[in-house]
């Protein structure tokens, strides 16, 4: 009867730990993103950017993009500071390529960040692709508790499935290496 | 016996990782990855507070990573001040904080306010602990001698000798407006501190 019991509570530990390890992972390159939903943002500008309609809420493999780069980042992390004028770069790197503009979109998660918070790091980088707030770390949770600044690039199919083609922790170092590196893994010309 | 033993062992283990799993790390910063110490989660409030709003806000001088010595009382008169306690360096969410001020000088600038960050460490561990920051536009104050003075007198000590993560809103006539003696494992919301500031206006 004690062995019967040992062995219960050792697989419940064991088990208990698996699952809370396996929701603690990054994301992994060749997978799927975890189940995140972020609200469809008010500014028009940037509906049309990730090509939404309406209110509610929205999956990231619902943007209309061949590519979407996701940064993880917090405005109380110094060196997302550092990062904010390098991801800018390459986003106005896209934007000015008719070959990849509409086609790679950008948006950040400001993990433990507040609505004010993200729009005060917003405003003073002046970052002109959408920005969430995840003030209570569900969506920081979900991607593996990642440290900051953290970049997941996934490459949507036709069919509207997805893989995650990078997924880094760190700085990307340099907005046109980073680009050739995206188009390469995602086969965009 | 023995097996009992065993089975007890075990069921502390697995309360002690899943207890570990629970807290959560605010300290993101890839800047500060290896070098913090993480304590865990803290009971959230360890102070007896001696102050309230309206109260003439204590007159202190402390020396700063600069150099200078910082008194309370050179910006009576001039300036709005924010004093933000933050329990030590090396320690998670704090090692953030201060970098999120860092960014938003404007705001301050914009309510006429100045920001003191003070804490119990000695002045090179202070140092040390903030040169990665980037340079600060605020001063870093250190209560290390006597210990924790102007902390005790502010009623945000613990009991271990570091400070409560708390935040004192003073305006120009040295009285204190608002204070947030926060729960030390959570970082202050920005707006609640800049919705304080605006009530000063």
């Amino acid at each position: 009867m004690k062995k019967i019991t040992i062995l219960l509570v050792v697989t419940i530990f064991l088990f208990s730990g698996l699952v809370v390890f396996a929701a603690n992972e990054p994301p992994k390159e060749g997978g799927m993103l975890p189940d995140i939903k972020l609200s469809v943002p008010n500014s028009p500008e940037e509906k049309t950017y990730l090509g939404l309609k309406g209110n509610g809420s929205f999956t990231i493999p619902q943007i209309k993009a061949n590519v979407v780069i996701i940064e993880i980042f917090s405005m109380y992390c110094p060196y997302c500071q550092k990062e904010a004028p390098i991801v800018n770069e390459l986003y106005n790197a896209i934007e000015k390529n008719p070959d990849l503009k509409g086609k790679i979109k950008i948006i950040g998660i400001g993990a433990g960040n507040t609505p004010f918070e993200v729009d005060t790091f917003k405003k003073t980088y002046d970052i002109p692709f959408p920005l969430f707030p995840d003030e209570d770390f569900s969506i920081h949770k979900v991607c593996g508790e990642v440290r900051t600044p953290f970049f997941i690039v996934i490459k949507i199919n036709k069919k509207g499935t997805h893989q995650v083609i990078y997924s880094e922790l760190g700085t990307i170092k340099n907005a046109e290496d980073f680009l050739k590196l995206i188009r390469k893994r995602s086969g965009l010309k | 016996m023995h097996k009992k033993r065993i089975a007890r062992l075990i069921l502390i283990i697995g309360i002690i990782s899943i207890v570990s799993f629970i807290t959560t790390d605010q300290c993101l910063s890839e800047m500060f990855k290896d070098y913090i110490y993480q304590p865990g989660t803290l009971k959230p409030l360890d102070s007896m507070p001696k102050l309230k709003i309206g109260d003439q806000a204590p007159d202190f001088t402390l020396p700063s990573i600069s150099g200078e010595k910082i008194s309370l009382s050179q910006h009576l008169g001039k300036k709005n001040v924010v004093i933000s306690f933050v329990p030590a360096a090396w320690t998670p969410v704090c090692s953030d904080q201060w970098p999120g001020y860092n960014l938003v000088k404007n705001i301050f600038d914009k309510y006429d306010a100045i920001l003191l960050g003070i804490t119990v460490d000695n002045i090179p561990t202070l140092y040390a602990w903030t040169f990665p920051m980037g340079k600060l536009w605020f001063p870093v104050l250190s209560d290390f001698w006597p210990h924790g003075a102007v902390a005790e007198r502010y009623g945000v000590l613990r009991s271990n000798g570091v400070s409560e993560r708390a935040l004192f809103v003073i305006d120009k006539k040295g009285i204190i407006r608002y204070i947030d003696v926060h729960n030390i494992n959570k970082r202050p919301r920005l707006e609640d501190l800049v919705e304080e500031l605006e009530k000063l206006k």
